[in-house]
């Protein structure tokens, strides 16, 4: 199927553009953090102190992944399931966060702040962690590195593949698909 | 009369065979579930859904040949073993060699691993009075929901004032103890500074994204007997 080039920072324009079930292919950086390193974020912004990458327009990515054998960029490297994230991610839109990439279920919460602050949430495909690694050619940990695999890294993708599963208009493929294939047999 | 022969098995074979399955596990995904997926992606009526079989099975290649996970989310190894009776195991203990055999696996094999931490003093509290005060307390931390219940049972076995060899877990069983003991609850909980006598914990390790945990109240009539043949 065709998909949409999208180049990180992410405007306003360009979410309101996405609509639940495009295809796309990510290129630019976004930046990986799971749980741990989300509610370490969140404090910092509540703190009002400075966060460790720019949340303008920023891609985060919900992943940790495995570790990188010698001269591999990482290891493998599939989302996680992003309900995890949900408590936090409202506040990081309010302050500019423009996309997720995660895989599964978000709360009405999360899908009224994409609303109402035009952000978008993405899914990449849960168990393709060594294809999606190919399409991460940079990686660099720029905060907690304590924390391991859940760490906050700078990555840079190119063609990282993901569908729009909730857009900023309130579309949302894990409502529409499934009614649009069900069947009653 | 002549029995059947023993057998000796070097407990050295036991840690490379499970090394090995672990790496395996992780990088090769089994040939039945490549077909089925291959399969589907050719039925698959949805074109999102044709897609993301498509990088599944692409996944399973790449996973294969560059030898790397399948998933970044390396699992959590339950091995099932079945020891015949008539092998005799030799050159060290059986538990340890499948445990080094999961650590190599993991650590050689570039595979993710878990880590831990504790939370108890929240379920005595609440716990109150009812358990007939000064308790016991086993705390299982880790493994899976199936194991951790066992291992909070387990811990009960061990006597009062052995603590447990790990001293990073010992030094959790006595902060544990220190703050059960300070939540007042007393005596038969009509308050006093003995809540508990001892708290003992038995961990494994766990996946990143689980935490299961099991706490065992044990009251003050604390049975526990083991005999060895």
């Amino acid at each position: 199927m065709a998909a949409k080039n999208l180049t990180t920072p992410l405007a306003d324009d360009v979410v309101r553009d996405l609509r639940a079930g495009d295809a796309v292919l990510i290129s630019g950086v976004i930046y990986q953090a799971r749980d741990a390193a989300h509610k370490r974020l969140v404090a910092l912004i509540e703190a009002g102190e400075e966060l460790p990458f720019e949340l303008k327009g920023a891609v985060v990515y919900y992943m940790g992944p495995s570790p990188a054998k010698p001269g591999n960029v990482i290891g493998s490297a599939g989302p996680t399931t992003s309900g995890r994230m949900d408590a936090y991610a409202p506040l990081l839109m309010r302050h500019g966060l423009k996309g997720m990439i995660g895989k599964g279920l978000r709360t009405q919460e999360v899908k009224d702040a994409m609303r109402e602050h035009t952000a978008v949430y993405f899914a990449a495909t849960g168990g393709a962690g060594a294809l999606l690694a190919k399409s991460i050619v940079g990686n660099q940990v720029i905060a907690y590195p304590e924390l391991g695999a859940e760490a906050v890294a700078r990555l840079e993708v190119k063609d990282f593949p993901a569908i729009v599963v909730n857009d900023c208009h309130g579309g949302d493929l894990y409502a529409e698909g499934r009614k649009r294939y069900a069947k009653t047999v | 009369m002549a029995g059947t022969p023993v057998r000796e098995l070097d407990v050295g074979a036991i840690t490379e065979a499970v090394k090995t399955m672990c790496i395996t596990a992780n990088y090769d995904l089994p040939q039945d579930v490549y077909d089925a997926l291959v399969e589907a992606r050719r039925t698959e009526e949805s074109p999102v859904g044709k897609e993301v079989l498509g990088q599944l099975v692409e996944n399973a290649d790449i996973a294969a040949a560059d030898r790397v996970p399948i998933c970044q989310d390396t699992g959590f190894a339950v091995i099932f073993a079945e020891v015949g009776q008539d092998v005799h195991l030799v050159g060290g203990c059986f538990e340890d060699a499948v445990n080094d055999g999961v650590r190599r696996g993991y650590g050689d094999g570039y595979l993710r691993k878990s880590g831990m931490v504790d939370a108890v003093v929240e379920t005595v509290s609440r716990a109150g009075s009812n358990p007939c005060p000064p308790v016991i307390i086993g705390v299982g931390i880790g493994g899976t929901i199936d194991m951790v219940t066992v291992l909070a049972k387990k811990a009960l076995l061990r006597d009062i004032g052995r603590t447990h060899p790990d001293p990073r877990i010992a030094g959790m069983e006595a902060e544990l103890l220190a703050k059960i003991n300070a939540l007042g609850i007393g005596p038969q909980g009509l308050g006093g500074s003995t809540t508990a006598l001892a708290v003992f914990i038995e961990e494994m390790p766990c996946h990143i994204a689980s935490m299961p945990m099991a706490v065992n109240v044990q009251c003050h009539a604390q049975r526990h007997k083991t005999v060895e043949l």
